[in-house]
């Protein structure tokens, strides 16, 4: 299912853990899908000095979240900002199409924690994160329907190739 | 290196016996079972022999009542359009549950959308269907009643008989998905009391790609595949005779040796269940205590992600299904668990164990050390894990 890239951050995952005094957080995730990724950031002189994870998820999310934190690492604020899921999938030499759904949480979970720690820096007090149970998909990226593969468009609830209901309620 | 098989519910392997009456029947170089001829007719007589031995292992009351064809999923289609098409005169009401397989679920959605209506009945939060639930929701347009006899990511058996005590009162065809349960419990259909009973090989050593469906003699149902008469005008299409020979070849195997094996799975599954205190903690069982099948354990491990737990005991040559969104590519949680009141993120975290004969002690044990571990990396790593130690 992966390849060797991939299964080698799954089972020797980089930077995992928290950082007692961190100075940017990030938190995203969502218990429908499975996968939930929390960045824990300490910058100094607008540089990642340290950078650690937790994640719940697949195979697909941990590696993802390992290999972020490796690009992360040392990179200015600015040059992180500007981190992609892409540039994180690509690092990992491809995730299976129906597996880049897991990838879009690791470059939002770090932008959440590079906002948190300009939101301190500012002294605004950021709401606390809400865990949301919809089913949310905006990150602009593809998205391909879990049985058939098909790019479908975002926030699809059917696809015609396959006549597959994405959204079953029983 | 060995792997250590705890995933049978998906493959076992086939019996030697199986093997052996394939491996022969290609030798034999089979005709056509349709052919009028000699060489047709020697085909259509393995064909039968396999269908006796198929009728027995379930106590058809006639051997014609067992159809064969291409598995599980094929009998549950046939089963749920061919009635439906053959009934719409008489109503186009159907019941069923809300645990079933997606070859039921997606039957009856290809069926709603060609105008006929469902009731679902819900399980109790031990994932049984209530036999008064269902009498109360059938109606004058009810023609058929759907409920699978055991689940296939719990393992819970379903009151079958008492929901067919209430089908042939009210006149209703009832269809039961057993693939799970046939060959691994002991069925009789006329004690059950179905009208329909779907099955497959290889939950009882056979090949995979063959299985059956059960027609009680005079159900009125269409057949799925139109074309030629085979299977008493049944089921069209020249059979697969190779699988057909090892299904007969699993099912005269199995049922001499059915409490046997019975017993044994029950055995692992207690030893399991018994000593998984010892190893982890902050897990549910889903499987019923009482009404399971014998080879079967699911339990939901807390905090972590089931993909993950899989593939690191892949990585120990321990096979094992999970039932996370990400490995069964749903994107979203088992509607299985849900419906037994399980929160999204501890469905995620839900493992299958499903044993076979071949299984043993040792590899159970050997399962129970390689899970502490993996369990205990993969909370290391887990923010929800990390939030509830905090207190």
């Amino acid at each position: 299912m992966y390849n060797k890239v991939v299964m080698d951050h799954f089972r020797n995952p980089r930077n995992v853990g928290v950082i007692e005094k961190a100075n940017g957080i990030g938190e995203v995730g969502n218990p429908l899908c499975g996968d939930m990724m929390t960045i824990y950031l300490k910058i100094t002189d607008e540089k990642i000095e340290d950078i650690k994870f937790q994640t719940f998820g697949c195979g697909s999310a941990i590696a993802v979240s390992s290999m972020l934190t490796e690009i992360a690492r040392g990179k200015t604020v600015e040059e992180a900002k500007k981190i992609t899921n892409k540039d994180v999938a690509k690092a990992l030499e491809g995730l299976p199409k129906n597996k880049l759904h897991c990838s879009n949480l690791g470059a939002d979970a770090l932008h959440l924690a590079i906002q948190d720690y300009e939101d301190r820096k500012a002294g605004k007090k950021r709401p606390e994160a809400v865990r949301t149970e919809k089913h949310e998909h905006a990150h602009g990226e593809n998205c391909y329907c879990p049985y058939c593969d098909i790019e479908i468009k975002e926030g699809s609830t059917f696809c015609e190739a396959c006549h597959s209901n994405l959204e079953e309620e029983h | 290196m060995k792997i250590i098989n705890l995933d049978q519910i998906s493959s076992k392997p086939m019996l030697p016996e199986v093997k052996a009456a394939m491996i022969d029947a290609i030798n034999k170089d089979y005709h056509n079972p349709s052919s009028q001829h000699k060489s047709g007719e020697a085909a259509a007589e393995a064909l039968e022999k396999a269908r006796s031995s198929v009728a027995e292992l379930i106590n058809a009351a006639m051997t014609k009542e067992v159809v064969f064809n291409s598995g599980g999923t094929e009998s549950v289609n046939h089963a749920i359009k061919g009635v439906a098409m053959a009934n719409a005169e008489k109503g186009k009401h159907i019941v069923t549950s809300n645990i079933e397989h997606n070859a039921v679920i997606r039957s009856l959605k290809r069926l709603q959308s060609m105008g006929y209506k469902m009731t679902s009945v819900s399980v109790n939060e031990k994932g049984r269907v209530n036999p008064q639930e269902v009498a109360d929701a059938i109606t004058d347009e009810t023609i058929l009643v759907s409920i699978m006899h055991s689940n296939n990511e719990t393992g819970t058996i379903q009151p079958i008989e008492e929901i067919a005590k209430i089908t042939r009162e009210r006149k209703v065809i009832f269809h039961t998905d057993a693939v799970d349960s046939v060959g691994m419990v002991p069925i009789d259909v006329q004690k059950m009391g179905v009208d329909l009973m779907s099955f497959a090989a290889n939950t009882f050593y056979g090949p995979t790609g063959v299985g059956g469906l059960y027609i009680r003699r005079g159900t009125r149902i269409f057949p799925l595949l139109d074309g030629g008469v085979q299977e008493g005008n049944k089921r069209a299409g020249t059979e697969n005779l190779l699988g057909i020979i090892g299904m007969g070849t699993a099912a005269a195997i199995t049922r001499q040796n059915l409490d046997k094996w019975t017993a044994h799975c029950l055995s692992l599954k207690n030893q399991l269940l018994k000593e998984l205190p010892n190893y982890i903690d902050h897990y549910l069982i889903n499987t019923h205590a009482e009404h399971s099948l014998p080879n079967m354990v699911s339990m939901s491990v807390q905090f972590i992600e089931g993909e993950s737990v899989m593939l690191m005991l892949d990585d120990e040559d321990i096979a094992v299904s999970t039932r996370s969104a990400c490995a069964t590519g749903s994107l979203r949680a088992s509607h299985v668990l849900i419906s037994l009141g399980l929160s999204h993120a501890d469905a995620q975290g839900t493992l299958v164990l499903s044993f076979g004969k071949d299984n043993t002690a040792e590899e159970i044990t050997t399962f129970l050390i390689a899970l502490k571990n993996v369990v205990t990396t993969l909370r290391d790593i887990s923010p929800l894990y990390q939030k509830v130690s905090q207190g």
